[in-house]
């Protein structure tokens, strides 16, 4: 199990809260809500170590676009990068419906 | 079959308690009950015992199987309905139960309802203001456990390294989370709920009290002696206090222990009415 | 014929399945419209305290959703039990979590507030990796259930696939009225760990329809151990819910119904176990007992 701390510029406010997945086999859950600064925070724990560099880059693919000051709390059950964004823009969507 | 495989602290247990008086004639033969005198009250003690010649070949070393929860309910339920409109008489569940019956046939005839009436009659008992306490002398595993003795008021249980209680016998919990029974042993030394051993469980706050230096294989006088008062002492407990298992959260071990058993009823109750 | 089938596939089409609901839709899909409250939700980050030392991942809401709601106007408490984090398993929190809305729902019955109880139930029993707590957790579900029962029935769900076992099938064999889909099953043991006790010659765990023989939930309602079978929709399911609990308390609870069991086994001869089939004509629907 490692956790994963990441920071990213935000430039909009988050007004909700969103949940979305379950931390099960090949998945995981998000858990996205206000941030208490300007910026986006995301702390990820997996049960899957050595993958940081991996989980880096799918989280700078999301922030090039979502630009939310959001913090973000991700627990994963070794979920493919695939998932991962998945999840994360499902978690954007539901923000924005 | 070598019946020295069986545990036989039920009985012997039974047997000291009670002096084999008061009898209840019982079907089938592995469950046990007396009304025998505790403290000059006339209590049911009620234990599940090994017999070799269980019609159900699954329940033949003193596992709680089909008839054996089925006549828990049936005795803990005489025992209510004869006290309706008296004292209610205390009832003991002497636990010595190394597992429910694993069988197909067990559970095609639905094994889980006769379990569940088991507990269903403790608890009824329980509420009727029966104390009903729960002494463990050797094995108190699963779902016989819950059958048998984990909706008492009160559970007490003699220290020694045969009394354990446990979700799920160590050879198969070890298959099912796929670690060696070694690893699954060393993590129960660092997590006490996964532990097997009665003084961890102890540290859980569930027990009511842990009778030390008695000797749980071979009972002589003195021990019984102690064990009865401890009962005793038990029964006087419950007629002081609520009908429920509150007391499983209240103990200084629980408040530690099970700290987030806690934490989680004290937010749902302010969560509970809309704001 | 030809309409009959068209009109067969349309209700097919229009179906919601209710299996591959996640916990929580599941236990909105069963309140009434627009009531849904969620308590402790993930938010509230009450998680296992036990996995993490363990090094496995928790899920802020360790696998239950407790909903507050009404079903037909009437104040209601459901449970659902998310089986895709650790099998349904009961830990700490998730089994504090039942068993406390429970406890809250029983205080507001004593004062004269009913709260109808429905669970979800998808388990596989106690989280081994909580052993102690997780079984200790189950006997005051059991507890809750029992008292409960005694102001409002405590009606539950098995859909599947996961089913419902361990000490959480006794919690399901509590409720005043159960609601199966053919895809359900409920057993004390699952089958993996009756091979494993018992060998492979008592059951093989990887025969399927063997297994849906004996604990599915045909066979439970065909011999009364489950008092409705429906079709996997969840439209169907929350209005079979709602059937549950306007028929009030039943007259004996089927875990109280002591001298009907004994009877029951009373025609068995374990020596020459019934199969399937023979038992649904000795218990089932017309059987004497």
């Amino acid at each position: 199990m490692e956790e994963i701390k990441l920071d990213y510029p935000a430039r909009q406010a988050v007004l909700r809260r969103v949940h979305v997945g379950v931390v099960g086999s090949g998945d995981l859950e998000v858990l996205l809500e206000p941030s208490p600064d300007l910026r986006a925070h995301v702390l990820i724990t997996t049960s899957v170590d050595g993958y940081g560099v991996i989980w880096k880059h799918v989280l700078d693919r999301f922030f090039e676009r979502f630009e939310g000051a959001a913090s973000i709390e991700i627990n994963d059950f070794g979920a493919t990068p695939g998932v991962v964004m998945l999840r994360l823009e499902q978690a954007a969507e539901a923000l924005r419906s | 079959m070598s019946t020295q495989q069986c545990p036989e602290r039920g009985r012997i247990w039974f047997e000291a308690l009670t002096g084999s008086d008061g009898v209840v004639e019982c079907t089938p033969r592995s469950v046990r009950v007396a009304d025998a005198a505790l403290g000059g009250e006339q209590t049911r003690f009620i234990a599940v015992v090994p017999d070799t010649h269980n019609r159900f070949p699954r329940a033949r070393q003193g596992e709680v199987g089909l008839d054996e929860a089925c006549a828990l309910a049936v005795h803990v339920r005489r025992a209510i309905s004869a006290d309706r409109h008296r004292a209610r008489r205390p009832i003991v569940a002497i636990v010595d139960v190394a597992s429910q019956a694993y069988g197909s046939c067990e559970e095609l005839l639905g094994i889980h309802l006769a379990c569940a009436a088991a507990a269903d009659a403790y608890a009824s008992a329980r509420l009727a203001g029966h104390p009903v306490i729960a002494l463990l002398v050797g094995k108190a595993m699963s779902g016989a456990f819950l059958a048998h003795g984990y909706q008492a008021n009160r559970i007490l249980a003699l220290d020694g390294p045969e009394v354990m209680v446990h979700a799920m016998g160590k050879q198969a919990a070890a298959r099912v989370t796929r670690r060696s029974v070694a690893e699954l042993e060393g993590l129960g030394e660092k997590i006490a709920p996964m532990a097997y051993d009665i003084h961890s469980y102890a540290r859980l706050g569930l027990l009511h009290k842990l009778i030390e230096g008695v000797n749980a294989e071979a009972p002589g006088q003195a021990d019984v002696e102690r064990v009865r008062a401890e009962l005793l002492a038990a029964v006087v407990d419950v007629r002081a206090s609520t009908p429920d298992l509150a007391s499983r959260l209240a103990s200084p071990a629980a408040r530690q222990t099970r700290a987030a058993s806690i934490e989680v009823r004290r937010r749902l109750a302010e969560q509970w009415d809309a704001a | 014929m030809n309409g009959a089938a068209a009109r067969d596939g349309r209700r097919f089409l229009a179906r919601s399945s209710f299996i591959e609901m996640a916990a929580r839709e599941r236990a909105r899909a069963m309140l009434d419209a627009d009531t849904f409250r969620e308590l402790l939700g993930p938010f509230d980050r009450i998680k296992s305290p036990w996995l993490p030392l363990q090094g496995i991942v928790a899920q802020a809401d360790d696998g239950v959703v407790l909903a507050r709601g009404t079903l037909d106007g009437r104040p209601a408490l459901v449970a659902a039990i998310e089986s895709a984090y650790q099998g349904g398993s009961i830990g700490e929190v998730s089994g504090a979590k039942i068993a406390g809305a429970l406890e809250l729902a029983l205080g507001d019955c004593k004062q004269g507030r009913p709260v109808l109880p429905l669970l979800l139930l998808e388990t596989g029993g106690v989280r081994l990796q909580e052993a102690n707590l997780g079984l200790a957790a189950i006997a005051e579900i059991h507890a809750a259930i029992i008292a409960l029962r005694r102001h409002v029935p405590v009606v539950g769900v098995v859909a599947g696939t996961v089913g419902c076992f361990g000490g959480m099938s006794m919690a399901a064999a509590l409720c005043s009225r159960l609601i199966v889909t053919r895809q359900a099953r409920l057993g004390m043991n699952g089958p993996e760990v009756i091979e494993q006790e018992a060998g492979i010659a008592e059951l093989d765990a990887s025969d399927r329809a063997l297994i849906w023989s004996l604990i599915g939930g045909e066979q439970r309602y065909a011999v009364g151990l489950a008092d409705a079978l429906l079709e996997d929709d969840a439209a169907t399911i929350a209005a079979a819910v709602r059937d549950a609990f306007a028929q009030g308390l039943p007259q004996l609870e089927r875990s109280a119904q002591v001298e009907h069991l004994v009877r029951r086994l009373a025609c068995i001869d374990p020596l020459r176990p019934p199969d399937a089939n023979t038992l649904r004509r000795l218990w089932g629907e017309g059987a004497v007992n």
